[in-house]
């Protein structure tokens, strides 16, 4: 017995829009079951876990400060992948951006200007591109699997971190923790609205660049080049667009953006440098990209329901005493059936009883 | 193994009674009857999409009919996959080979065969083989060394070593030069002679009124007759084929010789060979002038490939001088800046080079003319004005004549002849002063083949150089003003019409030199 994989002649388009949810509803079954594996009852928990965080307003704020960088990194990785090429080292860029946004407020601490934000801004995301540039140099010098050596970095770029918080850039005043000094106030990432919760302007500034990105795609010739040379190499060749300027454009881009979130996030919500800055937000946003349908605007609901997952996980601790690592398991289920749902659009299954002839090996001409 | 076939004489071997296959809308087979007797070679003739490959499926098991039945020496039989048609003894001969080119002949055959066949017995026996039909083969040769007619004979090999009593063979001169057609003919008739009934697909007419003893011919899924294609004329089977008279190409000599201005001048150019499959270019000089349609024969995998890839510029010459386009060198200049020089380019493979396979038509057109027609398609920023681009996609519609299913269709969607018709619409629909096709009208249906001829010939009338590179030699001669021939990675001084013959043509495709070819050929030297 064996089972193959039968491509459809052509796809649904129905489900094609469908496919999320039923992934979203095979995850949410596959948690009820890993909850009562858990000894949990499985309703009080999904409760917890999807309902209770979205309560009350300063919940939404802390909602939006979750989903930000999963935007930011979503709608980047979401066109690289377009472009065929697969950024899976956002995490390490997204570091690589927070400590080169960083150099402002920990080194001079005593600018106070209204540039020096945007200024950080920028180098967080000129700080992204630069590490993200390293894969792509790899793979268009060397011919290098950009997926081995981007994921690799991520390692690098986290111990990285953890050196320089702890050596160089360590607060004097700090008794010796391992952080930098806090940020001043021209450094700091301002709220949206104060009075009812800690959202800043990231989230707008995030919504913004998935918009353009949107619209880059969708009616830009630069879009049209992506997608080009991600279906379809050699006729992306025959249009004169080059695959090289396209590894080093989506890596760039990626990486830059992985990079401004990584510099949003520190000069936000955390307001220093510290040891780790980043509950696998890099990671997480892959299947972002990926529920979002590699579509920019399809990636700011993909992120806010991958930013709930993390409120979950934190209300799950408290409530129920689950490991947060159940956090990781769920991001994982939802994963596994996003893909398996989008393979099953493309194709259908079928189970062959296997003979003991080995005829069968030159069927592969049908 | 052919005793039982002589035991019941001219009874029916293959009999086929209302076969019908249904995909969505379309009734790819509608009630298709066939009947096939032993030691007879029948022609399945029809145009591209006319349910040729979906019948043929069908009898080879990797297709289910919806309804209708299969009668194999009189017992109705279910054919559910190739291993079933295999038992039963009907083999098959795929117009594209499915060879492993890292492995020799003999590993490719025992790939077909029982798995603990020992790979030394199946040599020998392909051997005693290919020696009993007339096809030289080294089994222990390397598929990526050998030549597309010697892949060919390790598909057949492969097929009879499975001894079947029906060989199926899928356009099989497509890929040969005549002289090897030749040969293939000569197999077919000694399997013929030994009682073997050969079911033969083609659009060839010529090869079929020689060869075949019956026809079948398809249109829309159906069958429209059954004839004696020796009773036939070419231009009636094409009728029967087609529906209608296909329109005879008008075509006069160019006017002004020499004067004319060269658009394309080749000057010695080499390349070295890309992969370890490639072929390099050796020393290739070509002038193509206004006004003139040049053609270039050989046998597939000669660097047609790579020609084309260097002229058009999707590859770089080592020396901008290699290639000069309208009086400029270009060789150190990519695609679009040829084009914006007043190029045009159709690739052989339409899906995956000259379109997207997923891509709507309007999207296909602006991939080879976003550059030269940015004033028109694109706005500021680079946003593509879509509306626009769909307009001209609309005119290259209808002057191509190209019949579609939706407004707007994927070019997946469109039959190759469809699709064939609008990629080279596309670069017509510019007007360019240099055209470069490779394999215009392979694949494509007879219908659509001779339109796209004519556009070719009536734009080196209205002026422009226009260059063809293709297998197909009857193509060569009814379009071309001259003929050059490619044979490993070289090509031989175009041959003048007038003194071109197949023979002579036909001789260069197999690799003799020019000067043996016959003394007149050099003349046309640039």
């Amino acid at each position: 017995m064996r089972i193959e994989l039968i491509k459809r002649p052509q796809r649904s388009f129905v489900f094609s829009l469908l496919s999320p949810f039923i992934a979203l509803a095979l995850t949410m079954i596959a948690g009820a079951i890993m909850f009562s594996l858990l000894g949990k009852n499985p309703l009080t928990a999904l409760y917890y876990y999807f309902i209770d965080p979205l309560r009350a307003v300063w919940q939404l704020h802390e909602l939006a400060i979750k989903a930000a960088p999963l935007i930011f990194i979503g709608v980047g990785l979401a066109v690289s992948f377009r472009s065929n090429n697969w950024n899976i080292g956002a995490e390490g860029q997204f570091i690589a951006g927070a400590i080169a946004g960083s150099i402002l407020p920990v080194l001079y601490p005593e600018l106070e200007f209204w540039w020096v934000l945007p200024l950080m801004l920028v180098m967080g995301f000129a700080g992204g591109a630069a590490y993200g540039a390293i894969p792509a140099i790899l793979k268009t010098r060397f011919n290098t699997n950009e997926i081995l050596t981007s994921l690799m970095l991520v390692y690098v770029a986290q111990l990285f971190l953890d050196w320089i918080v702890r050596g160089p850039w360590r607060d004097p005043k700090g008794y010796n923790f391992p952080q930098t000094i806090s940020f001043g106030d021209a450094a700091t990432m301002p709220e949206l609205m104060p009075m009812a919760g800690r959202a800043n302007w990231g989230f707008a500034l995030a919504i913004l660049v998935a918009v353009v990105l949107w619209f880059v795609m969708e009616r830009t010739l630069k879009g049209f080049e992506v997608k080009v040379l991600g279906q379809s190499p050699r006729a992306g060749r025959f249009a004169g667009f080059s695959s090289r300027r396209m590894v080093f454009f989506a890596f760039l881009l990626s990486g830059g953006l992985a990079g401004l979130a990584g510099i949003n996030e520190v000069s936000g919500a955390i307001g220093r440098l510290q040891p780790v800055i980043s509950p696998g937000y890099g990671f997480t946003a892959i299947i972002v990209a990926f529920l979002g349908r590699l579509n920019p605007v399809g990636v700011i609901f993909a992120a806010l329901l991958l930013a709930l997952t993390y409120l979950g996980g934190e209300a799950a601790q408290t409530s129920l005493q689950l490991s947060d690592k159940v956090v990781r398991a769920f991001q994982g289920i939802l994963l596994f059936f996003v893909l398996a749902c989008d393979t099953l659009i493309l194709y259908r299954i079928r189970l062959v009883r296997t003979r003991g002839a080995a005829r069968e090996v030159s069927d592969g001409h049908a | 193994m052919v005793d039982d076939t002589r035991s019941i004489p001219h009874a029916s071997l293959l009999e086929v009674r209302g076969l019908t296959k249904i995909f969505g809308q379309l009734k790819a087979c509608d009630h298709i009857d066939l009947t096939i007797a032993k030691g007879e070679i029948h022609a399945l003739l029809g145009e591209n999409g006319a349910g040729k490959s979906t019948l043929v499926k069908m009898l080879f098991g990797s297709l289910e009919p919806a309804s209708g039945e299969i009668r194999w020496k009189g017992e109705p039989v279910r054919i559910g996959n190739p291993a079933d048609a295999r038992r039963l003894g009907i083999g098959m001969v795929f117009q594209h080979f499915s060879l492993f080119e890292a492995l020799t002949a003999a590993e490719n055959i025992a790939l077909a065969l029982d798995r603990d066949t020992p790979i030394g017995d199946i040599a020998e026996r392909a051997r005693r083989v290919s020696a009993a039909y007339g096809l030289p083969l080294d089994p222990g040769a390397l598929v990526g060394d050998l030549s597309v007619g010697e892949r060919q004979r390790i598909e057949i090999i492969r097929c009879l070593l499975q001894e079947p009593e029906l060989i199926i063979l899928d356009e099989p001169t497509s890929v040969l030069t005549p002289q090897e057609a030749d040969k293939l003919f000569e197999t077919l008739e000694r399997l013929r002679a030994e009682g073997k009934a050969i079911l033969y697909i083609s659009h060839r007419l010529e090869e079929v009124k020689r060869m075949c003893d019956k026809a079948t011919v398809l249109r829309h899924g159906k069958v429209v007759g059954h004839c004696d294609p020796r009773g036939e004329t070419a231009s009636s089977l094409a009728r029967m084929m087609v529906g209608s008279e296909v329109q005879k190409l008008v075509r006069e000599a160019p006017a002004g010789g020499a004067s004319r201005e060269a658009v394309l001048e080749i000057r010695g150019l080499s390349r070295h060979p890309a992969g370890p499959f490639s072929m390099p270019l050796r020393d290739i000089s070509l002038t193509v002038r206004a006004g003139e349609v040049i053609g270039v024969a050989g046998v597939a995998g000669n660097g047609q490939g790579e020609f084309f890839e260097a002229v058009s510029g999707e590859a770089l010459q080592e020396t901008a001088g290699m290639v000069r386009i309208r009086g400029k060198d270009v060789g150190r200049l990519g695609i679009s800046a040829r084009r914006q020089l007043g190029a045009a380019f159709v690739p052989e493979e339409r899906l995956g080079h000259g379109a997207v396979p997923a891509m709507v038509l309007s999207s296909n057109l602006l991939l080879s003319r976003y550059r030269t027609d940015a004033k028109a398609f694109l706005s500021a920023f680079g946003i593509v004005r879509s509306d626009i681009v769909i307009n001209a996609s609309r005119r290259v519609v209808e002057t191509m004549d190209v019949r579609k299913s939706a407004e707007n269709p994927e070019a997946a969607a469109l039959s190759g002849g469809n699709l064939q018709k609008f990629i080279i619409g596309r670069e017509l629909d510019r007007q360019p002063a240099l055209m470069i096709v490779n394999q215009p009208t392979w694949g494509v249906d007879a219908g659509a083949a001779a339109r796209i001829r004519q556009a070719l010939i009536d734009l080196a009338r209205a002026g422009s150089a226009v260059l063809v590179i293709s297998q197909d030699l009857d193509e060569l001669f009814e379009i071309s003003d001259a003929i050059a021939v490619m044979h490993n990675g070289t090509m031989s001084p175009p041959l003048p019409l007038a003194e071109a013959t197949y023979e002579k043509v036909g001789l260069l495709m197999g690799g003799a030199e020019p000067e043996r070819a016959g003394p007149s050929d050099v003349a046309g030297a640039a």
